[in-house]
C-alpha cells in the first residue's frame, strides 16, 4: 500500500491541477500538488529504509492491475520493489517535491501555473512508473511519458518558437532512441518469450554465446539486445550522437530542467543498464560498448561546455558529461558506483540548476553570462549555494579516503574503479574521465567567476533590478546543498562500500568477483598516483579558470574575438546539429516531397485513375451530354447498381447449375 | 423469433428503418425538417448503438464458434441470409455503432444543405457496414460491401468541398476495379464449392494453385479498401473533400473493412496463398510505413496528412495480420480499432477548426492553444495516440502487431517501426504548427474555445483511447478465441500443405 501512494499521489495531484485547475485556482492547484509530492517524498524516505536499510521490502512485484495477455505476451500494471527503486524514489520524489516548491516562486509571474504543476506531476508519476515497471513494456510506458512530459515542459512556453522546436527535436531524438529499445524489447519477447523481468533475467544465463536470426545475420542473443536496450538509453540519457536534443531542452522553464533534464528523467538511461544489469553483465562485448559511449560523452560534452556562454547550457553540458561517468561506469561493471554518481549528481546537479534559476530570475530573465559578473554580493545566498555545488561537481575532497563532497566520493571511485578493472575499454575510460575532470573544475569554476565574481557587465537597468530570491525559492537550495555536502560521505558504505551487498541485494546483478571487488581490492594496494590524478587535474581546472577570468580575462577575451578554428568547432558543438539537419532532415523533407508530388502524383496517379479518367471522361463526355457534376455522379452510382444486379443475376443463374 | 437469431437482423436494418422514418419527414419549413431529420437520426443511431451493447452482453468470448447466428432461404442454389459474429467481427460492429452517432452530433451545425438527404445516406451507410460485419455468406457480404460505397460515394460526392467530383470519382474508380475481381473470385468459388456460405468456404480446402488466383483477386478489393501503398491514393482525396463525418467513417470504418476481409477471407479461406504472398503483403506493408509517414512529412493540408499517416498506420495492420500469429492477429485487430477510434477523432479535431474558419490549410493557423485551450488539449491527445504513445490504445496496436510481425521477419518489423520515428515528426510538427505559437493571424483572433456539443463528441473518443490504453485486456479477452482458432488453422493448413509439398519432392 505505501509503495502505491508513492507512486500515485502524484498522478492524483496531475489529475487534480490539470482537469480542475481553474476550479482550484493557482494557489489550490500549486499547494495540492506541492504538499501531495511532500508526502510522496517522506514517504519514499521511509520505503527507501524500510527496503535499504532494514532489508523488509516485498518479495514479489505488487500487482495494480492486468494490462494485458496475449498468449505469452503478458504484461500487468505492476510495482516491482528492490533497492534500485527506492533509491530512484528518493531521488525523484525528493528533487521533485523541492522542485515544486521552489517553482511557486520561480513561476510567480506565469499565468499558466496549474498547467505547470500538472505537467511536473505527472511527470514525477511517468518517472516513478518507470522505475518501479516489473517488465519492459511498462518500463517502456514510462519511459515514453516522461518523454511526453518532458516534451510538453520544454514546450511550456508554447509562444517561443525556439521553445517549440526544442520540444519537437526532444521528442524525435528521442524516439530515435526508443526506435532501438522497441526493437529490443521485440527481440527480448521473441528469445525469452515473455516480457516480465524475473522470467527474462532467470533465463539470461542459458543464452550466453547463443546467437539467433536477426535482420540477415546470425548475432550474439544478449550482446544484440543489450546494444539495442542502450541505443534507448543514449536518447534518453543524451549520449554521444543522440544528445542534441538536451541543451535545446534549456528553452523550458528552470526548474523543469533541474528536475527533468539534470536530476531524474536524462538518468533513466542509467538506470535502464542497471536495472538490466543481469543482462548486460553477461555481454561483455555490449558493456565494452556503453563504456566506450559513456567515456566519449564526458569527454566530448566537457569540450563543448568550456566555450558556451548561456549559464544553463553550460550546466546541460554538464549534466550530458556526468552522464558519461554515470555510463562508463556501468560499463566497466561498477552498477552500483553508477548509481551512487546518479543519486549524489542529482543533489549537486539539482542545485546548480535551480542556482542558476535563481540568477535567471534575479536578473530579469538574462541568461547570458557575458551580460553578468560581480553578482555575489547581489546574491549573496545564491552565490554561496552554488559555489557549494561546484565543489560538490568538481569533486573536491581528502583523495584515497571518502571524506569529501558528494561529486567526490562517488565520481573519484568511477575513476579509480576504471583503472583498477584494467581492460583495454577501462583504461580509455580511466583517461575520458581524468581529461574530462580537468575540463568539468575549468567550465564550472567559469560559470562561477563569469556569474558572480570581477567587473560587472550587466546592463544598467537590469542590474537595477537584480535581487535576491525569496525563500520559497532559497530553502529548496538549502536543502540540496546539504545532500551536495553530505551524500557521498553518509551513503558510501552502503552504496559501494563494505555494507554494498546487503544494500543492493538482488537488485544488480554483478559476476563474482565483479567490478566493485576489484575496487575494493585497489583501494587497499593500488598506485598512489591514481588517487591523486583527479583531485591535481580538479585543481589544474580550477586554477586555469582563475588565471583566464578574474586574473587574466584578456586572454579569453582575444581568443573569442580571433575566433579560432577550435573555438567555433567547439562553441557549434562539433557541428553535430549541422551534419544531422545534412544527413537526416533536409533529405527527409525532400525525399516526403518528392515521393509525394512524384510518386503520388505522376507516377501513380498519372499513370493509374488520373491516366484512366482523362481517357474515360474523354470518351464519357462524346457520348453523354451531362452538365452537372451531381448528375454525373448519380450516374456512376446507378452504374455499380447495375453492376450488383448482374452480379446477382449472374449469381442466381449459376446457382440453377 | 429469439433474441439470439433476430438480434443481427435488427440490428443491420434498425438505422435502414430510421432512413425510411426520415425520409416520411416532410414539411413545409425547412429549419424544422432539418432538426427533425438531426433527431431522428441521431435517436436512431444511439438505439442502435445501445442494442448493439446488448451484443456484448450476452457473447461467449470462451469459444470461436459464430453467435447469434440466423439462416434464412434467400437466393436459393444455396445462397442464403446468414449472419453471425464472433470475436473478431463483433468489436468492428461496436466500433461502427459507437463512431455513428458522434458523425451525426458532428453533422449537426455543419451541413445545411439536403440535411434529409444526409442523413439518410449516413443511416443507409450504416445498415450496410453492420452488414459486411455480420454477413456469413459470402454474397450477403458483397452486396453489403460493393453498396457501401454509393452513400460514401454520394457523401462525398453531394456534400464534399470544391473537388469532389474528382475525389469521389478516383475513390470510385480505385474500389470498382478491386471490386470487379472479387465479384469474379465470388463466382468462381460458388462453382467450385457449390456454396457461398462463409463457414463452410472456410472449412472448404480450395486446391493450392486455385488459391493463389483467389487470394490475388480478394487482395485487389481489400488492398484498395484498407489502403495499402501503391493503391492508396484515393484516400488523401477522398478524405479531403469528404465533409468531417464522412472522413471519419472513412477512417474509422470504411477502411477497417479489408483488413476485416483479409482475416474473415484470404487467412481461412486461402491460408496456402496467404502464406505465398506474405513476403509482398510485408513489402507493401513496410513501403507503406515509411512512404507515406515521408509524405505526411510535407503535407500543407490537415486532413491529406492525417490520411497519409492512416496509410501508414494501416501498414502495421496488414503487417500484423499477415504474420500469421496470435500477437500479430490480435494487434492487427486492435491497431484497426485503435486507429478507428483516433484518426477519427483527429479528423473530428480538423472538422472543429473547419467549421470555424473554413480552411484545412495548416499554414492558416497558428497559435490556437492561446484561444482555445481545450481544444488543444483534446487535440495533444490523439495526437499522442497517432504517434503510439504508450498509456492510449495506439500504442498497444502498433506494439503487438510489430511483436508478431518481428516474431516472422526481423527485416520488415524492423523498418516499420521506423514509423515510430517518423509519426513523432509529422504529428507533433502538425500541432506545433496549428496549435502552438503566437496567436496572430487576423482570422483567428475571434476564435471560439469547444462548445459542449463538441465535448460531448470528444468525450466518448477520449474515454476510450484512454481506457483502451490502460485496459487493452478488454479487447483481447473478447477476440482472443476467435484468433486462437485462425491461427491454429492457419498454421495447421500451412503445415499440412508443406508435409504435401515435401512428400511430393
Amino acid at each position: 500500500m505505501l509503495y502505491k501512494i508513492i507512486v500515485f499521489l502524484p498522478l492524483i495531484g496531475a489529475l487534480l491541477a490539470g482537469l480542475f485547475g481553474r476550479r482550484l485556482g493557482d494557489r489550490g492547484s500549486m499547494l495540492i500538488t506541492s504538499t501531495l509530492m511532500v508526502i510522496a517524498a517522506i514517504l519514499s524516505v521511509i520505503a527507501f529504509y524500510i527496503v535499504a536499510i532494514a532489508g523488509n521490502g516485498p518479495q514479489n512485484a505488487v500487482t495494480i492491475m492486468r494490462w494485458f495477455d496475449i498468449g505469452s505476451f503478458e504484461a500487468d500494471w505492476a510495482l516491482r520493489i528492490d533497492t534500485l527503486s527506492v533509491v530512484m524514489f528518493v531521488v525523484v520524489n525528493g528533487v521533485s517535491s523541492l522542485v515544486h516548491i521552489y517553482s511557486i516562486g520561480y513561476m510567480d509571474h506565469d499565468p499558466h501555473k496549474p498547467r505547470f504543476f500538472a505537467y511536473l506531476s505527472l511527470f514525477t508519476f511517468a518517472m516513478l512508473m518507470l522505475v518501479t515497471s516489473d517488465n519492459f513494456l511498462q518500463l517502456f510506458f514510462g519511459w515514453e511519458g516522461v518523454g511526453v512530459a518532458s516534451y510538453l515542459l520544454i514546450g511550456f512556453w508554447y509562444k517561443k518558437p525556439s521553445a517549440c522546436a526544442a520540444a519537437i527535436k526532444a521528442f524525435i531524438v528521442n524516439r530515435v532512441g526508443d526506435f532501438g529499445f522497441a526493437l529490443g524489447i521485440f527481440g527480448i519477447y521473441m528469445v525469452f518469450g515473455s516480457v516480465e523481468f524475473d522470467v527474462v533475467f532467470a533465463a539470461a544465463p542459458e543464452m550466453v554465446g547463443k546467437t539467433f536470426h536477426f535482420l540477415s545475420w546470425d548475432v550474439d542473443i544478449l550482446t544484440t539486445l543489450c546494444l539495442l536496450l542502450f541505443v534507448g538509453a543514449m536518447g534518453k540519457s543524451a549520449q554521444f550522437i543522440l544528445h542534441t536534443w538536451l541543451p535545446d531542452a534549456m528553452e523550458g522553464p528552470t526548474p523543469v530542467s533541474a528536475l527533468i533534464h539534470a536530476a531524474t528523467m536524462v538518468t533513466a538511461g542509467v538506470f535502464l543498464v542497471c536495472r538490466t544489469s543481469y543482462l548486460f553483465e553477461l555481454a561483455p562485448d555490449a558493456l565494452a560498448v556503453v563504456t566506450v559511449v559513456g567515456a566519449f560523452t564526458a569527454f566530448f560534452a566537457a569540450t563543448v561546455g568550456l566555450v558556451q556562454n548561456d549559464i544553463k547550457r553550460v550546466i546541460a553540458y554538464s549534466t550530458c558529461s556526468q552522464l558519461g561517468y554515470m555510463f562508463f561506469a556501468a560499463g566497466i561493471g561498477l552498477y552500483e558506483a553508477a548509481m551512487f554518481h546518479l543519486f549524489t549528481h542529482a543533489f549537486f546537479k539539482a542545485l546548480l540548476f535551480l542556482g542558476a534559476g535563481s540568477v535567471i530570475h534575479g536578473m530579469s530573465d538574462e541568461q547570458d553570462m557575458r551580460h553578468m559578473g560581480g553578482l555575489f554580493k547581489y546574491l549573496p545566498w545564491t552565490g554561496t549555494l552554488m559555489i557549494i555545488g561546484t565543489l560538490a561537481i568538481t569533486g573536491v575532497g581528502i583523495p584515497h579516503s571518502y571524506w569529501g563532497f558528494a561529486g567526490f566520493v562517488s565520481k573519484d571511485a568511477i575513476i579509480e574503479g576504471a583503472f583498477a578493472v584494467n581492460t583495454s575499454t577501462s583504461d580509455f575510460a580511466f583517461w575520458m574521465g581524468v581529461t574530462a575532470a580537468a575540463m568539468t573544475s575549468f567550465y564550472s569554476w567559469r560559470l562561477i567567476f563569469l556569474t558572480f565574481f570581477g567587473e560587472s557587465r550587466a546592463k544598467p537597468e537590469v542590474l537595477s533590478h537584480a535581487h535576491e530570491s525569496g525563500w520559497v525559492m532559497l530553502v529548496p537550495l538549502i536543502i540540496l546543498s546539504f545532500g551536495a555536502v553530505f551524500a557521498g560521505m553518509v551513503f558510501q558504505p552502503q552504496f559501494i562500500g563494505d555494507h554494498a551487498h546487503d544494500f543492493w541485494r538482488d537488485a544488480i546483478y554483478t559476476v563474482e568477483h565483479g567490478a566493485l571487488h576489484q575496487l575494493h581490492e585497489f583501494h587497499k594496494n593500488g598506485p598512489g598516483w591514481v588517487f591523486y590524478a583527479p583531485f591535481i587535474v580538479m585543481i589544474g581546472g580550477l586554477t586555469w579558470a582563475y588565471l583566464w577570468y578574474l586574473k587574466w580575462p584578456h586572454i579569453p577575451a582575444s581568443i573569442v574575438a580571433n575566433n579560432g578554428l577550435l573555438y567555433r568547432f567547439l562553441l557549434n558543438k562539433w557541428y553535430i546539429d549541422e551534419i544531422y539537419d545534412f544527413l537526416f532532415v533536409n533529405p527527409a523533407k525532400s525525399l516526403g516531397r518528392f515521393l509525394w508530388k512524384k510518386g503520388d502524383g505522376w507516377l501513380i496517379d498519372g499513370f493509374g485513375p488520373d491516366g484512366i479518367a482523362s481517357t474515360v471522361m474523354a470518351t464519357t463526355k462524346r457520348i453523354v451530354q451531362f452538365q452537372s457534376g451531381y448528375l454525373f455522379h448519380y450516374a456512376f452510382a446507378m452504374l455499380i447498381g447495375i453492376a450488383l444486379l448482374v452480379s446477382f443475376y449472374y449469381a442466381k443463374t449459376l446457382g440453377a447449375f | 423469433m429469439t433474441y439470439d437469431n433476430s438480434v443481427l437482423t435488427v440490428l443491420t436494418f434498425l438505422p435502414l428503418l430510421g432512413a425510411v422514418l426520415i425520409l416520411l419527414i416532410n414539411g413545409d419549413d425547412h429549419e424544422i425538417v432539418n432538426r427533425n431529420a438531426r433527431s431522428a437520426a441521431l435517436w436512431t443511431t444511439l438505439g442502435t448503438f445501445i442494442l448493439s451493447l446488448s451484443l456484448l452482453m450476452f457473447f461467449d468470448s470462451s469459444t470461436a464458434e459464430f453467435q447469434f447466428e440466423v439462416e434464412r432461404e434467400w437466393l436459393g442454389g444455396n445462397i442464403n441470409y446468414h449472419m453471425g459474429l464472433d470475436g473478431i467481427s463483433i468489436l468492428f460492429v461496436i466500433l461502427t455503432t459507437f463512431l455513428m452517432p458522434i458523425c451525426i452530433l458532428a453533422s449537426w451545425e455543419a451541413i445545411t444543405e439536403r440535411v434529409k438527404e444526409y442523413m439518410i445516406a449516413f443511416l443507409v451507410l450504416e445498415t450496410l457496414m453492420i452488414g459486411v460485419f455480420c454477413s456469413l455468406d459470402l454474397v450477403l457480404f458483397y452486396l453489403f460491401f460493393e453498396a457501401g460505397l454509393i452513400p460514401m460515394f454520394l457523401i462525398i460526392g453531394v456534400w464534399g468541398g470544391a473537388r469532389r467530383v474528382y475525389a469521389s470519382y478516383k475513390f470510385f474508380l480505385y474500389t470498382l476495379l478491386g471490386s470487379v475481381l472479387m465479384l469474379v473470385a465470388l463466382i468462381a468459388m460458388y462453382i467450385m464449392a457449390g456454396t457461398t456460405d462463409i463457414t463452410s468456404l472456410i472449412e472448404y480446402d480450395f486446391p493450392a494453385g486455385v488459391q493463389t488466383w483467389l487470394w490475388l483477386a480478394f487482395f485487389a478489393s481489400f488492398a484498395v479498401k484498407m489502403p495499402m501503398w501503391p493503391v492508396h491514393t484515393w484516400l488523401p482525396d477522398a478524405h479531403v473533400e469528404a465533409p468531417t463525418a464522412g472522413s471519419v467513417i472513412l477512417a474509422g470504418i470504411l477502411l477497417k473493412m479489408g483488413g476485416y476481409g483479409f482475416l474473415r477471407f484470404s487467412l481461412p479461406m486461402f491460408p496456402v496463398a496467404s502464406d505465398l504472398f506474405t513476403p509482398l503483403v510485408f513489402a507493401l506493408s513496410v513501403i507503406a510505413v515509411i512512404y507515406t509517414s515521408l509524405v505526411a512529412l510535407m503535407q500543407e493540408d490537415m486532413k491529406k496528412l492525417i490520411a497519409y499517416s492512416s496509410v501508414a498506420h494501416m501498414g502495421l495492420v496488414t503487417l500484423g495480420i499477415f504474420a500469421g500469429n496470435i500477437e500479430g492477429i490480435q494487434g492487427g485487430i486492435f491497431q484497426m480499432l485503435s486507429h478507428g477510434i483516433i484518426s477519427g477523432a483527429l479528423f473530428l479535431c480538423v472538422g472543429v477548426v473547419y467549421d470555424r474558419i473554413h480552411t484545412r490549410e495548416i499554414a492558416a493557423y497558428g497559435g490556437l492553444v492561446n484561444r482555445m485551450p481545450i481544444y488543444a488539449a483534446i487535440f495533444m491527445l490523439f495526437t499522442m495516440g497517432n504517434v503510439g504513445l504508450p498509456g492510449t490504445s495506439g500504442f498497444i496496436g502498433e506494439i503487438t502487431s510489430l511483436m508478431g510481425a518481428f516474431k516472422v521477419n526481423s527485416w520488415a518489423a524492423t523498418l516499420a517501426t521506423t514509423g515510430v520515428i517518423l509519426s513523432a515528426g509529422y504529428a507533433l510538427w502538425l500541432y506545433r504548427r496549428v496549435v502552438f505559437g503566437e496567436l496572430e493571424k487576423g482570422s483567428l483572433k475571434t476564435i471560439l474555445d469547444v462548445g459542449p456539443r463538441e465535448i460531448i463528441i470528444f468525450a466518448p473518443l477520449v474515454i476510450m483511447t484512454l481506457y483502451l490504453g490502460f485496459y487493452p485486456a478488454s479487447v483481447f479477452d473478447i477476440t482472443d478465441a476467435s484468433v486462437q482458432n485462425l491461427v491454429n488453422d492457419y498454421t495447421a493448413a500451412i503445415d499440412a500443405h508443406q508435409d504435401i509439398s515435401t512428400a511430393a519432392n
